[in-house]
C-alpha cells in the first residue's frame, strides 16, 4: 500500500476570507437560496392589458426621449409624440431631461452614470409613467438602475419606484393602453429587428410585431436570426470596430435577404448601425423606429 | 499556468475574424451545437427546462455558499473509500503533487482524458518536465497536443481543424499514409492511443462533479477514453477546480440532464462515469491508488466576491460560446488563454488578473444571449458589467487599467450630460463645425444624401470604416418640442 503524498487540508489552502465567507452546515439542511445575485433585481411585474382601459381620465405619461433621438433622430421623437397623443395619452415632455447614464454604467463609470441616474430619479419622481422609446434606455432605468444603487437603500427605494412606472413605446401601447390596432396604414413590406435590451431585459418579444400585423398595408416578414445582436452595443463599435462590422455584416445580410423594403425596430441605436451598414451598400431599404410607422402621417418622415 | 496572451485581444480577434476557414469552422457552433440544444429543450418543453435550471441554479448556490462544509465531507468520503485528496493553492503546488506522485510511483507514461482544469494548470510541461509521456486521448484534445495548440472552445477543443488538417498533422506526426477519411482518421487515432493505454502507469481525468456525500467523481464523455484513462493504468489522479463540488447524487441527477442537452444537444452522453475511491478487493479492475486534486488557483477570491460567485455556478457546457455572437466571429483562440466566450471573458480576467484581461469583459455588446441559454442562469453581462466597473474605478490600482482619454471623455460626457443648457450647446457647436467641415475644400469628410460616409476624426472615423453616419439635424427633438408639439396635437 503506497503512502500518502501528502496532508494538506482545504482550510490550509484556501485564503481566509473565502473560508470566513462560507458557514458550515448540515448536507442538505437547506436547499433554498441563501442569496441568488439577480433576485434583488428584478423588476416589477409589467401592468397586465388593458389595465388602464377601465380608468375614465386619460393616462398621463412623461416622455423620456433618449439622447440618440433628441440629438439625432428628432423626427422619431415627433412620431412617438403623435401615435401617444392619438391613442389619448396626456402627454408631457421634462425639458430639462438628458441621458439615463447607460453609456458611462457599460463603461464601467457607474459613479458617473449614478450622478445621470439620480438626475432622472429627480425629472421623473412624479410621473404616472414614463414612457421610453427605446429597449435600451428603458431597460437602463428598469433593470439596470436597480444594480447601479444596489449599495444604497434610499436611492434603491426611489429606483423601484421609477422601475415600476417605466415602459418602452410598444409594451406601453400594449400592456398599458391595451392597444391591439393603431388604425394606422403603411404601404410596404417591412421586416423587424428585435433589439436585444428590448428582447432580454425588458422581456417584450412579440408586442411590436403585433402591433406591426395591425397596420394596413404592411406585409411583415421575418428576419432570419433576428434575435441575434446587430454589433452596435454602444461604445463596443468603436472599440472593437471590426467585431462590430463582422455582426452587423451578418445582420444586413439577412435584412437584404428578406426582400423587405422597410426595416423596423424599437431602438434608434440599432438603427444607425443597420442603416449604416445598408446605407454604405447603397441600400434602398427605410430604416424606420416603429412609432414612424405607427404614426399615420408617416410620408413627413421618409 | 498555461501562456497567456490575452493582452493580445484586439489584434488576435482581428486576424481570426478574417480567416475564412475559421469562419466556415464557427459557423458550426450556431447551426449544428446551439441548434442540437435548441431540440433537446423542445423535446423537454421550455416550461421543465426553466424548473431544471432553476433547480441546478439552487444547487450551485447552495454548494458554494456551504463550499467548506462539502469540501471536507467530499475528502473524509474520498479518504473512507480508500482513495486521497490534495488541496492545491495555484498551479504550482498542483503541478508540484502531481510531480511528487510521478516521482514517487516511478510514472514513465500517462493518458489523459479531457481535463480544461489541467490546460489551466499547464500540467503537461510540467509532466513532461520529469520525463513522463502525456498523451491526450480525447480525440480532439489529442488533435491540439499532436498541433500544440490550445483549446478553441470548452466542449470541441479542435472544432477550428478541418479533417484534411488533421489527416496531413497525423502523417507528420505520426508518420501513417495521408488519409482524409474521418472514419479512418479516427481509426488511426485509436489505434495510436490503444497502445498507450495498455503501457500507461497514469491516468488523469478531469472532473464534471464531485459528490459530497458518497466521495463521488464524475466524468460524461462521448468517447471511451474517459474510463479507459481511469481504469486501465495503476494509478488515476483526478484533476479539478474547487467549484465542482455538489451535495448528493441526488443532486447530480439535475445536471445530468442539462449538461449533455446544453453541450450537444444530447439526452445523455455516451459515457458517465461516476468513480469512488480505487479498485476494490471483489473488483474486476481498476486502479490501484485513486488520488484526487482540488484546485484554488483564484476560485477562493472569486468565491469571496459578491460580483464574481456567480461564475463558480458554471458547469462548462459551452453554450454560451455556441451562442455568442462574438465567439462565432473571433472565435476561441483570439481570448489568449484556456477559457473562451462570454464565460471565458469572466473566468480569465478572474483568475489571471483583470488588468492583464482587461479587453475580454469590455468585447461584449452585452446583447444578453449568454445569459438566455445558461443551463443555470448565470447573469454574464452583469458581471461583465462589474469587470467593467473594476477596470474604470476600482480603489485597487492592480484592477483599476482604464486610461486617461476614456477617463476625460467621460468625465467630459458627465459634465455635458448633467447641464440641459450644455447639452444644447454643444449640439449647435457640432452641426456649426459639421458645416464648417462640409465646407472645406480638402473635407474631412465626405457626404452621400443625409449621410456622413467618411469622418477622419479620431472615433468617428471608427465607426465609418463600414458604415454611414447620420448627420446632425438642424434641431433637436427638444428644441420641435418648444415650438410645436409643447400646446399640442
Amino acid at each position: 500500500m503506497p503512502g500518502r503524498i501528502r496532508a494538506i487540508s482545504w482550510s490550509q489552502i484556501l485564503s481566509p476570507v473565502a473560508a470566513s465567507n462560507t458557514t458550515q452546515s448540515p448536507l442538505r439542511q437547506s436547499r433554498l437560496p441563501r442569496s441568488c445575485l439577480s433576485a434583488n433585481l428584478t423588476p416589477a411585474d409589467p401592468a397586465q392589458p388593458g389595465e388602464r382601459l377601465s380608468s375614465n381620465s386619460p393616462p398621463k405619461a412623461d416622455l423620456f426621449v433618449t439622447c440618440i433621438i433628441d440629438q439625432l433622430y428628432p423626427q422619431v421623437g415627433v412620431s412617438v409624440v403623435r401615435v401617444l397623443r392619438r391613442l389619448g395619452v396626456d402627454l408631457s415632455f421634462q425639458e430639462d431631461q438628458t441621458c439615463c447614464g447607460q453609456p458611462l454604467y457599460n463603461a464601467g463609470y457607474s459613479k458617473k452614470a449614478r450622478t445621470l441616474a439620480r438626475r432622472v430619479l429627480d425629472t421623473f419622481e412624479d410621473s404616472e409613467y414614463v414612457v421610453v422609446p427605446s429597449g435600451s434606455c428603458a431597460a437602463m432605468m428598469r433593470v439596470f438602475y436597480l444594480d447601479l444603487f444596489r449599495d444604497d437603500p434610499a436611492m434603491l427605494k426611489q429606483a423601484e419606484l421609477l422601475s415600476s412606472k417605466v415602459y418602452e413605446f410598444s409594451q406601453f401601447l400594449t400592456s398599458v393602453l391595451g392597444a391591439e390596432d393603431t388604425g394606422s396604414t403603411y404601404s410596404g413590406t417591412a421586416t423587424y429587428h428585435p433589439s436585444c435590451h428590448l428582447l432580454r431585459e425588458m422581456k417584450v418579444r412579440d408586442e411590436p410585431q403585433s402591433l406591426l400585423r395591425s397596420v394596413s398595408g404592411l406585409e411583415l416578414t421575418d428576419l432570419p436570426g433576428a434575435e441575434t445582436c446587430c454589433g452596435f452595443g454602444g461604445a463596443f463599435s468603436i472599440k472593437f470596430p471590426h467585431i462590430s462590422e463582422g455582426m452587423l455584416a451578418d445582420k444586413v445580410e439577412n435584412v437584404v435577404s428578406t426582400g423587405a423594403d422597410t426595416l423596423v425596430s424599437c431602438d434608434m441605436g440599432c438603427l444607425m448601425q443597420i442603416g449604416g451598414g445598408l446605407s454604405r451598400q447603397d441600400s434602398e431599404i427605410k430604416v424606420r423606429h416603429l412609432a414612424q410607422v405607427l404614426d399615420q402621417d408617416h410620408s413627413s418622415n421618409s | 499556468m498555461a501562456d497567456i496572451k490575452t493582452k493580445d485581444f484586439s489584434k488576435a480577434s482581428a486576424v481570426s475574424i478574417l480567416d475564412p476557414q475559421l469562419r466556415r469552422a464557427l459557423r458550426q457552433v450556431g447551426t449544428g451545437f446551439d441548434a442540437a440544444r435548441r431540440a433537446a429543450i423542445d423535446e423537454v418543453s421550455p416550461k421543465l427546462w426553466d424548473e431544471w435550471r432553476e433547480e441546478a441554479r439552487r444547487i450551485k448556490i447552495h454548494s458554494l455558499d456551504h463550499l467548506d462544509y462539502y469540501l471536507d465531507l467530499l475528502e473524509q468520503n474520498v479518504t473512507k473509500a480508500g482513495g486521497h485528496v490534495h488541496f492545491a493553492k495555484d498551479a504550482a503546488q498542483a503541478n508540484d503533487i502531481m510531480a511528487e506522485l510521478v516521482r514517487t510511483r516511478n510514472i514513465k507514461i500517462a493518458t489523459k482524458s479531457k481535463s480544461m482544469v489541467s490546460e489551466e494548470l499547464s500540467l503537461n510541461p510540467a509532466l513532461e518536465a520529469q520525463g513522463v509521456d502525456v498523451y491526450e486521448t480525447d480525440l480532439g484534445e489529442y488533435i491540439i497536443q499532436l498541433a500544440e495548440e490550445t483549446p478553441f472552445h470548452l466542449v470541441a477543443p479542435a472544432l477550428h481543424k478541418t479533417k484534411e488538417q488533421v489527416a496531413q498533422l497525423f502523417t507528420d506526426k505520426l508518420g501513417i499514409p495521408y488519409n482524409d477519411d474521418i472514419n479512418a482518421l479516427a481509426a488511426a487515432a485509436r489505434l495510436a492511443l490503444r497502445e498507450k493505454f495498455l503501457q500507461a502507469d497514469l491516468g488523469i481525468s478531469g472532473a464534471n462533479f464531485l459528490v459530497a456525500e458518497t466521495g463521488t467523481l464524475v466524468i460524461i464523455t462521448n468517447e471511451g477514453n474517459g474510463r479507459l484513462s481511469t481504469s486501465a493504468p495503476r494509478i488515476h489522479v483526478g484533476i479539478t477546480g474547487m467549484e465542482k463540488v455538489i451535495p448528493s447524487l441526488q443532486d447530480l441527477a439535475v445536471f445530468l440532464r442539462l449538461l449533455p442537452r446544453s453541450a450537444t444537444g444530447q439526452r445523455i452522453t455516451s459515457y458517465v462515469s461516476m468513480i469512488t475511491g480505487p479498485r476494490r478487493a471483489d473488483d474486476e479492475d481498476g486502479p490501484e491508488e485513486f488520488h484526487l486534486i482540488i484546485v484554488d488557483n483564484g476560485r477562493s477570491k472569486m468565491l469571496a466576491d459578491p460580483d464574481l460567485r456567480e461564475a463558480l455556478y458554471c458547469i462548462r457546457c459551452g453554450a454560451c460560446l455556441n451562442i455568442c455572437p462574438v465567439y462565432q466571429k473571433v472565435g476561441g483562440h483570439a481570448y489568449g488563454w484556456v477559457y473562451p466566450g462570454p464565460i471565458g471573458a469572466i473566468v480569465t480576467p478572474s483568475l489571471v488578473g483583470l488588468k492583464e484581461a482587461q479587453d475580454l469583459p469590455q468585447a461584449s455588446s452585452l446583447c444578453g444571449a449568454c445569459r438566455e441559454v445558461c443551463p443555470v442562469n448565470i447573469n454574464i453581462p452583469r458581471m461583465l458589467l462589474h469587470l467593467r466597473q473594476k477596470s474604470a474605478e476600482s480603489p485597487d490600482p492592480s484592477e483599476r487599467s482604464a486610461g486617461l482619454v476614456p477617463n476625460l471623455l467621460a468625465e467630459g460626457y458627465t459634465r455635458v450630460m448633467r447641464s440641459p443648457a450644455l447639452l444644447s450647446a454643444s449640439h449647435k457647436l457640432g452641426r456649426w463645425q459639421q458645416n464648417v467641415w462640409a465646407a472645406m475644400p480638402f473635407f474631412p469628410f465626405s457626404k452621400k444624401g443625409g449621410m456622413i460616409r467618411k469622418a477622419s476624426l479620431p472615433l468617428l472615423s471608427r465607426w465609418t470604416r463600414m458604415r454611414d453616419l447620420p448627420e446632425l439635424p438642424k434641431e433637436t427633438f427638444r428644441d420641435i418640442w418648444k415650438k410645436d408639439l409643447k400646446e399640442g396635437p
